[in-house]
């Protein structure tokens, strides 16, 4: 690559490029915010019903996206739930106390976990739950919580990356400093480390809270349904705006379901870009090695 | 003190362990579910024939070929794109510009693939439909332009990450002797980079061939054998969503545990492939 054209050759590549990306981003922003920005409002979420009927169950509502966001936010909250405590105490292990061949074939087990498209890991949670039904407990099928179950095993990889990342970040010296005045190991972890490495964990958290909330393909076959209303409990279908928007573009039924489709897309696009925005404003550097391993 | 010190790791221990044991559980759950699939040779024949459920043919062969075709066609779009914007990024772009982009592609990273598959739909296949005049504009081709922006961002920062741990007395060393940025780019930071660069690529390739809702929503998902990127496939991806509602113990349902065993293998693949490149790196400095 002599001369100056060559050289021009390679900066104008770039340039296309760069612009081409964005480009493509700002087009998906634009034909959404085109086609359904006249549908954001309140209406869209509560439909015909008063909004404060709606917020407290008093009646049902049918044609908006509130039983889909309450779906999501439920689902959210239990995957997470469950995830959190396992996968920061797994993470603290991985960088505080294993050592050696325990810590690279674990290491090498949650790659693998982490990679694992979310199809297979819904098609297991799927197996198991009619694997309890057939022997165990009639009353299990595909719901709620087998859902949530499965998502947690989602995200579980990401949240013991993320925190083992942020503790193997803390320096040396300060990692030395409790132990030096007497504190024990547990000690250390909680009083110095846990603190210290706190903004990773939480974006690690923040990351795992949006993938939960975008995920339709584990959903989608545990147990999410089109029309199922606010859920009441944990073992019963429920809705999810990933999956609301997935089946508008499958079948919707008529030119206002579409459009809702349009304002639903807005609004989980909004917020799971939000959400990985919030935790990259955090920890900004380095995110995606601990989300997609190595 | 000394007990709740133990306490704290047995149950940091107990955590690990069973998240371990998570994993080795869905591949072995997948595995004896799949069991009478695995048995004389059948595995094989699963793998290599078609897919005729009136004929009592229940092979995967046609996904497997629509996984393969879909996910290379977009990794070999995204590639070029992918390092473009990364030696913009690092190298080429000005600096405002280049911060700008990369956090940019940081956030795309966040957005919903349901949202890609949504515009997909209705901007995309119509485009393609009007375009190439050949079916419903549901293909293959759709499917990876689609895709190559799903696993652009991914791929961009992992080359952004490789061009920049290339030794800054190199790059000092271009300057010095008056070598223009393109230069420094193509003769230092390119040949130093490239496992990083191997490391985005598979990454973005798992991504791809993991990846269900762009291929369900967008390629058509036909079960015959695709001939062009202008033809309806499916993935294996799709398949599993396609066939979930079948009767749990027949014949069609448990070749989903093929596929969902061909998805696992190949994720360990990666992983693997991914981890020896990371240690030829560190071998090398």
């Amino acid at each position: 690559m002599r001369g100056r054209a060559g050289e021009m050759l390679v900066i104008g590549y770039c340039w296309a490029c760069a612009l081409l990306l964005p480009g493509v981003l700002c087009c998906v922003l634009g034909f959404l915010i085109l086609k359904g920005g006249h549908t954001l409002g309140l209406e869209l979420i509560f439909g015909d019903t008063d909004p404060i009927d709606a917020l407290l169950l008093r009646r049902p509502v049918f044609d908006g996206l509130f039983p889909a966001m309450v779906g999501t936010l439920s689902l959210v909250v239990l995957a997470v739930g469950l995830a959190i405590p396992v996968g920061i105490s797994a993470g603290i292990y991985m960088a505080e106390y294993s050592r050696g061949a325990v810590k690279r074939c674990f290491s090498l087990l949650f790659d693998v976990l982490a990679g694992i498209p979310s199809i297979v890991v819904g098609l297991f949670g799927f197996s198991v739950a009619v694997f309890i039904h057939r022997h165990f407990s009639e009353n299990i099928y595909p719901c709620l919580l087998i859902s949530a179950v499965s998502l947690a095993f989602l995200v579980l990889p990401y949240l013991i990356r993320t925190t083992q990342v942020a503790l193997e970040g803390v320096s040396e010296s300060l990692r030395l400093t409790a132990p030096a005045l007497g504190a024990s190991r547990f000690q250390n972890i909680r009083y110095v480390l846990i603190p210290r490495a706190l903004p990773g964990i939480i974006s690690g958290v923040i990351l795992s809270i949006g993938r939960c909330a975008e995920d339709t393909a584990v959903i989608m076959l545990t147990g999410v349904v089109a029309t199922a209303g606010v859920p009441h409990t944990i073992f019963g279908g429920y809705e999810a705006l990933p999956f609301f928007v997935y089946t508008v573009a499958s079948q919707y039924a008529d030119a206002q379901e579409l459009s809702r489709g349009y304002g639903g897309a807005i609004v989980l696009l909004f917020l799971c870009g939000g959400l990985f925005f919030i935790a990259f404003g955090i920890k900004r550097r380095m995110m995606h090695r601990a989300v997609y391993r190595v | 003190m000394r007990r709740l010190d133990h306490v704290a790791e047995l149950g940091f221990r107990v955590a690990a362990f069973s998240s371990a044991v998570a994993t080795v559980g869905i591949f072995g759950f997948m595995a004896v579910l799949g069991y009478p699939l695995l048995t004389d040779g059948r595995l094989v024949e699963v793998l290599t024939s078609p897919w005729l459920p009136d004929q009592g043919a229940f092979g995967i062969f046609p996904m497997l070929a629509g996984t393969v075709l879909i996910a290379s066609l977009a990794v070999l779009l995204a590639f070029p794109l992918s390092l473009g914007c990364a030696s913009f990024v690092v190298v080429t772009g000005p600096r405002p510009l280049a911060g700008l982009l990369r956090k940019t592609v940081s956030v795309m990273t966040g957005v919903p693939t349901v949202i890609y598959g949504f515009v997909g739909v209705f901007l995309l296949v119509p485009v393609i439909r009007e375009t190439f005049h050949h079916g419903s504009g549901m293909c293959i081709l759709s499917a990876a332009l689609c895709l190559a922006v799903l696993v652009s961002p991914t791929m961009i920062l992992f080359f952004v990450d490789s061009f920049e741990r290339v030794p800054l007395s190199q790059i000092n060393a271009v300057d010095a002797l008056g070598g223009t940025p393109v230069q420094k780019l193509l003769y230092v930071i390119l040949p130093q980079a490239w496992p990083g660069v191997i490391t985005g690529l598979v990454l973005g390739l798992g991504r791809a061939v993991g990846d269900t809702l762009i291929a369900l929503m967008i390629a058509g998902n036909s079960v015959a054998i695709p001939h062009s990127m202008l033809d309806s496939a499916r993935t294996l991806t799709a398949h599993i969503a396609l066939i979930i509602a079948a009767d749990f113990e027949s014949l069609e349902f448990r070749t989903l545990f093929a596929c969902g065993i061909v998805l696992y293998a190949f994720t360990a693949l990666t992983v693997l492939l991914v981890r020896t490149v990371g240690t030829a790196r560190k071998g090398a400095r």
